[in-house]
């Protein structure tokens, strides 16, 4: 078993300090702040990489991983209303934020990889933005049906000028565009600081996980053992989606985590104006108080070791 | 100093209705509101202002009292069933009617 990042660590700390109710709280303006720099760096990484490598995205690639995206939220649902015996609004949520991504999740497995000096396709930032709206929209029409009076139009639309989109694209861009040479004047903030940046975007992560703990508690054992158990069933379907295009095990290991990861940021968002009788607690608090922390803690190393299996 | 009665429309809601709810004034024709970031506690819960996602707004509208009935009634019928929403209006006096 390999120790635990130092990074983890800041979670671990922000999740006790939220617990024991510390004088601890970071101003909006720095999360937001952080989390900016994250996407931004992580979109620039790739970039830089491509204009490296060069090489587009395979076809394949593109559909297998949109159709996953699609398909993830499916068993979600059909879990969350047979066996949770939860409504029809809350049982789609809870299946679009499972479809769906965390960035962190993927900074987290970014890191972990580059610490162990396993190497991963550059192109992999983009899998996040494939994977993040499909699942936002199954879970909307699970809910809703084609019918109805909803705002495609505009919720398509907020959803791909979302900020992490938005910012990992255009990071993306930047890379690609200005290259490893001209890159060279910024990196000392966007990639020598990456794990510094990572450890505050945890800290900051650990006090919001540890403000869902009461919520938790409220919903019981079905959200803790789905947000437990899902993750592990996603990394199989996609680290065996990631080893049929033929990625490398780093890659594997990141469409695994991806898949496993589950949306905080983007799903809630959404979901919370296009279905609004679903309650919103219960999908976040799994998400965030429960997946969020297995996935960086004991999933991860995991999923590398389910990537090297299957390479085996 | 000559003064105007207006209404002040006060709505504190889930930060993530702003925009819907700022597209619904423009439709209902408000002029103008201010938007603050808030925190407290209602009956959905402790909401903090620290994580934009989970966090509550405070609209104020100053209009006059049709339009801030017209408002309130289509918040009610909209977004009370379903959103954390606590709306209340006053008297207050303006200086520029042409405004508000």
């Amino acid at each position: 078993m390999p120790t635990l990042d130092p990074v983890i660590w800041f979670f671990v700390l922000g999740l006790v300090a939220g617990v024991a109710r510390a004088d601890l709280r970071l101003p909006s303006a720095i999360y937001d702040f952080v989390s900016t720099l994250l996407l931004l760096a992580i979109g620039l990484k790739g970039g830089v990489e491509l204009a490296r490598d060069g090489g587009g995205l395979p076809l394949p690639e593109l559909g297998g991983i949109l159709l996953l995206g699609f398909l993830l939220p499916l068993p979600a649902y059909a879990v969350a209303r047979g066996i949770g015996r939860l409504g029809r609004a809350d049982a789609a949520s809870l299946a679009a934020h499972y479809g769906s991504v965390s960035v962190g999740t993927y900074a987290v497995v970014i890191g972990h990889l580059a610490t162990r000096g396993i190497e991963f396709e550059a192109r992999a930032p983009v899998w996040v933005v494939l994977l993040e709206v499909p699942a936002i929209v199954a879970g909307i029409l699970l809910a809703r049906g084609l019918s109805g009076d909803l705002a495609w139009g505009r919720l398509l639309r907020e959803l791909f000028l979302g900020r992490s989109i938005v910012l990992l694209l255009g990071g993306l861009a930047i890379g690609w565009v200005a290259g490893p040479d001209g890159t060279a004047s910024i990196r000392p903030l966007f990639f020598d600081l990456f794990k510094g940046i990572l450890a505050l975007f945890l800290l900051e992560m650990g006090l919001i996980a540890a403000a869902q703990l009461p919520t938790l508690r409220r919903h019981g054992a079905f959200i803790v053992a789905f947000g437990l158990l899902a993750p592990l069933v996603f990394a199989v379907a996609g680290a065996l989606l990631g080893r049929a295009l033929g990625l490398s095990p780093g890659g594997v290991t990141v469409l695994a985590t991806l898949a496993a990861s589950a949306s905080y940021i983007a799903a809630p968002a959404a979901i919370r104006t296009a279905v609004p009788e679903a309650n919103p607690a219960l999908s976040l608090t799994a998400s965030l108080a429960v997946t969020f922390p297995f996935n960086i803690i004991v999933g991860i190393p995991l999923y590398e070791r389910l990537a090297a299996a299957l390479a085996g | 100093m000559e003064q105007f009665p207006r209404r002040l429309l006060t709505i504190v809601t889930e930060a993530a209705l702003e925009r819907e709810l700022l597209s619904e004034f423009d439709a209902l024709g408000v002029r103008g509101y201010t938007i603050s970031d808030a925190r407290g506690k209602g009956g959905r819960g402790r909401r903090q202002s620290d994580w934009a996602q989970q966090g509550n707004i405070r609209i104020e509208i100053v209009c006059d009292p049709a339009l801030a009935e017209r408002v309130a009634a289509r918040l009610r019928v909209r977004y009370y069933e379903h959103y954390a929403m606590i709306l209340f209006m006053q008297d207050v006096d303006v200086l520029r009617p042409e405004k508000f």
